[in-house]
């Protein structure tokens, strides 16, 4: 034996194990701590009249929210699938794929803000667009680019290959072979790409600040693609900061229902993968 | 037989067309980086050419409105340097024993509870967490450690920390799982415990994935914006010694956030604020391409 142990292998891997199980208590307890406490008060906070159309509450943002992240999908979709499509079908493994890979990963990590920056930049100032919907959605749906086409391009890579195979033999063309055998199988994949992506982008604020949002308690809904938009992380920012007269259960009630819908739809993106790949076994 | 060319010349079109349309919208994604780095650094060049690097990057005072304007972006470079590093000290080594403890030591069922909590943290909007530190858990460490303000540098860090969890998780347990098991039997097998396989021969092999990993949490932790913006303070003071983490200080995020809204359009402000963003944008790509790289490289050595 050359090296000397202070503490012996075995009683080292007892207290380091131990720390491991400590590590793991460290994080999911204040997690489930705090998440259970914040649904508490805020359900506790809800009340009916928050939801009463014409009156001070929550029903103005939740629509704004809602335009928003459906916007932002419209645009963010089609875009992203192709992109993907491309990486996956058609794209040969070469210098150009893998600038676009490196920008696909520079793209997943620039700061929110600094999306915001560029889309006031772009389209509030550049495009005339002004401070609202549009702009906004223009916004987010570059912020989530990355993330729709990395989820779905992981689906399209889940669609065995025998059966692109099965339908070229079949004398199919490429196009053909995406449209009616690749892409109907990465289907329930590509919907939960969408769901996640719309979950980022409804609890996205620092995007939206200098491109969207708006604060007023007695908002109209949005009419058109170029009004200024009320919505929900927005909301929660101004009444948890500088809002004045709003009373603590407003704060709570409004974090209350952002949250519910984001960890909503994740769920939902869970459920929907989990569901719809149970229906294909290849 | 010429209805039949001219169908399969149409159909030969058609391929040729889609192929370049999914084409395009894949190197849009180069197009954008190219476009949000061109169009920062369009509206930073006025500040940039009025003064001199040395005034903006070394500066010590960062006072926008005042007359003559100071635009010393030190205070706000080292606001995010201290919420920063403290997000790490925090974050790394909690989220390391984390992966080793989900992908090497826990039992099916505490596994199948820790992941999907660590996912759900990563769902939660940063505007969630900036009030619950406001509301909740800013108020009550300032009561424990008998500070006179609620919003500081060190609760910024805490809450980093923990949005940086998922992903220095997520990236690093990836890293460990991927070592091999014959690397893990070969340890074993010399008589190893198995604490001593996982310091010894699963974590130097997994050790690009690891530093991939952190580079990830590092740029996540210095883009976070809202959750910053709302409980670290906003004084955009120069943070001195540890003290400095328990007063209030202002990242170069938040400065953007707070500032942005009201600044009129194509002021001097309007333009450092834009170089702020430069910097920020700077950074975030140093830390992704590292990263990138790493992970690369380690899988081409794997293979």
């Amino acid at each position: 034996m050359s090296r000397r142990h202070l503490v012996s292998p075995r009683r080292m891997q007892t207290l380091a194990f131990v720390g491991l199980w400590t590590a793991a208590a460290v994080v999911i307890l204040p997690v489930f701590g705090i998440i259970s406490y914040m649904m508490y008060r805020g359900f506790s906070a809800l009340s009916l009249d928050m939801f009463r159309v014409g009156t001070e509450g929550l029903l103005p943002a939740i629509v704004g929210s809602v335009c928003l992240v459906v916007l932002t999908t419209l645009i963010a979709a089609p875009l992203g699938v192709a992109a993907a499509v491309y990486l996956n079908e058609y794209a040969r493994q070469g210098p150009l794929v893998h600038l676009v890979r490196l920008a696909l990963v520079n793209l997943a990590g620039v700061p929110s803000v600094v999306y915001g920056l560029f889309g006031l930049a772009l389209f509030v100032v550049l495009f005339q667009f002004g401070r609202c919907l549009l702009a906004g959605a223009c916004t987010l749906a570059l912020l989530v680019l990355p993330l729709v086409i990395s989820t779905s391009e992981e689906s399209l890579r889940q669609v065995p290959h025998h059966l692109r195979q099965a339908s070229w033999a079949l004398g199919a063309t490429r196009w053909q072979t995406v449209r009616r055998v690749v892409l109907p199988n990465a289907f329930p994949g590509i919907i939960t790409a969408l769901i996640l992506s719309v979950g980022r982008a409804a609890g996205e604020t620092a995007p939206i600040l200098f491109t969207a949002a708006f604060y007023s308690l007695s908002h109209p809904f949005p009419r058109s693609l170029f009004d200024e938009i009320l919505v929900l992380p927005y909301q929660l920012f101004v009444m948890a900061t500088e809002a004045p007269n709003v009373t603590i259960e407003q704060k709570w009630a409004t974090a209350f229902v952002l949250v519910v819908l984001v960890l909503g739809l994740n769920l939902a993106a869970i459920v929907t993968r989990a569901r719809l790949r149970s229906r294909h076994r290849w | 037989m010429r209805k039949h060319i001219a169908a399969k010349n149409r159909r030969h079109v058609w391929e040729w067309l889609i192929e370049r349309l999914t084409q395009i919208a894949g190197l849009l994604a180069i197009v954008f980086v190219l476009l949000i780095f061109a169009f920062l650094l369009r509206d930073a060049l006025p500040v940039l050419a009025q003064y001199p690097l040395s005034e903006l990057l070394g500066g010590t005072r960062w006072s926008p409105t005042a007359e003559p304007e100071k635009f010393g972006m030190l205070p706000l470079m080292l606001g995010s340097l201290y919420v920063t590093a403290g997000a790490l000290l925090l974050a790394v080594p909690l989220g390391l024993a984390c992966a080793v403890f989900v992908a090497e030591v826990a039992p099916k069922r505490v596994r199948e509870m820790l992941k999907p909590a660590v996912e759900l943290l990563a769902a939660i909007p940063s505007v969630v967490f900036g009030f619950l530190g406001l509301l909740l858990i800013g108020p009550w460490l300032a009561d424990k450690l008998d500070l006179p303000i609620g919003q500081f540098a060190a609760l910024g860090s805490l809450i980093l920390a923990f949005m940086a969890l998922p992903t220095i998780v997520s990236v690093s347990e990836d890293a460990i799982r991927a070592v091999p098991v014959a690397l893990r039997e070969n340890s074993l097998a010399l008589g190893a415990t198995d604490w001593q396989t996982i310091c010894r021969a699963v974590l130097p092999a997994a050790r690009s994935g690891i530093i991939a990993a952190v580079m990830l949490g590092l740029g996540r932790a210095i883009g976070e914006t809202m959750t910053v913006l709302m409980v670290t303070g906003n004084a955009a003071v120069i943070p001195r010694g540890l003290l400095g983490f328990l007063r209030p200080v202002r990242t170069m995020t938040a400065t953007i956030a707070a500032e942005m809204g009201e600044t009129a359009f194509r002021t001097p402000h309007y333009h450092a604020l834009f170089a702020v963003g430069l910097i920020l944008l700077l950074i975030t790509f140093l830390t992704n391409t590292i990263a990138d790289v790493v992970v690369r490289r380690a899988g081409r050595v794997g293979s």
